[in-house]
């Protein structure tokens, strides 16, 4: 099966990858698994004060369109508001990376983790502010 | 000739079970694989002929079907009118993806390591022991039968499925070892 030209790109020259203090209060972190491939990835963002992501970093083990998926992804998310981030849609990601139909769960996944990984910041928010017991 | 319409276990007249009797299975398999096998019938005519192809052919997936534990756990959930669809699903629980993660760090430092068959080795232990246990489990929950019971079943198999694809890279890796 031929790869895109934009999935060659972002499998060779991965932006973002790396791993962000997953105990911050700053960061989000979103794991997500395939089992159609075992592919498993894990998303990260650092969120400022204005609720802007100013940082985001990936690590996926999987195919090459997984790992361009999360790639674009981490690219897509920093400078957005965590609202504007939730909006990325892995049909989004599949059409700018140009994935063939037996590649589309390669997004559905890249988009999950997006979820999860502003989820888990916004639990971390959330039990922050409460009171302390 | 072969009854399209029997389920695999049927085919091969074992009862519908997570265990399943290899040495049987095989037997069973290579007698209709000769009851059916398109050259018998090449003196027939054409509709004879493509019938004895399909035959064939479902023998052969309801063999593969059965023979390994992973399709064949899935093939059971399908019988009990749950398909497993691997393509949707992602989310799984963060402990066992974590797991995932640091199993999938330690495959790719094997190459670094001072000796790369040694590690192979004991990873490809952990994951048949991780298989053989989700098997036991999956076994435990398809018996109880319930609903429930078989939504934790396909959680199980989905586990399995993370875990299979594992052990296959590793035997690829050991292969390329093993030719370098």
């Amino acid at each position: 099966m031929a790869y895109s030209e934009k999935v060659i790109d972002h499998y060779e020259h991965p932006r973002n990858v790396g791993k962000l203090d997953q105990d911050s209060q700053r960061v989000g972190t979103g794991m997500v698994g395939a089992p159609a491939c075992g592919d498993v990835m894990r998303l990260q963002i650092q969120v400022n004060d204005e609720g802007v992501i100013e940082d985001a970093r990936f690590k996926t083990y999987g195919c090459g369109s997984a790992i361009a998926s999360s790639s674009l992804a981490t690219e897509w998310m920093k400078g957005k508001t965590l609202d504007e981030a939730a909006t990325i849609k892995n049909t989004d990601i599949a059409e700018e990376l140009a994935l063939p139909p037996v590649k589309i769960h390669c997004s559905v996944l890249a988009e999950d983790a997006i979820k999860a990984a502003i989820d888990d910041y916004r639990a971390k928010q959330k039990h922050d502010a409460a009171p302390a017991a | 000739m072969v009854d399209l319409t029997k389920n695999y276990f049927e085919l091969f007249e074992l009862p519908v079970s997570c265990q399943v009797d290899q040495q049987y299975l095989s037997s069973q398999y290579r007698a209709l694989q000769r009851a059916v096998h398109p050259d018998r019938f090449a003196g027939d005519d054409a509709r004879q002929q493509r019938l004895s192809v399909q035959y064939a052919a479902h023998v052969n997936e309801a063999f593969n079907t059965l023979k390994q534990p992973l399709p064949r756990a899935m093939y059971l959930l399908k019988l009990a009118g749950r398909d497993v669809d691997m393509e949707r699903n992602t989310i799984m629980d963060p402990e066992f993806l974590m797991e995932q993660m640091a199993l999938r760090e330690s495959v790719s430092a094997i190459r670094s390591t001072a000796n790369p068959e040694q590690a192979i080795e004991r990873l490809a232990g952990q994951a048949d022991a991780d298989i053989y246990q989700y098997l036991q489990q999956f076994e435990g929950f398809w018996l109880a039968g319930t609903e429930q019971d078989l939504e934790q079943a396909e959680t199980v198999v989905r586990k399995m499925q993370f875990m299979v694809k594992l052990a296959t890279e590793l035997d690829q890796l050991e292969s390329d070892f093993l030719d370098d």
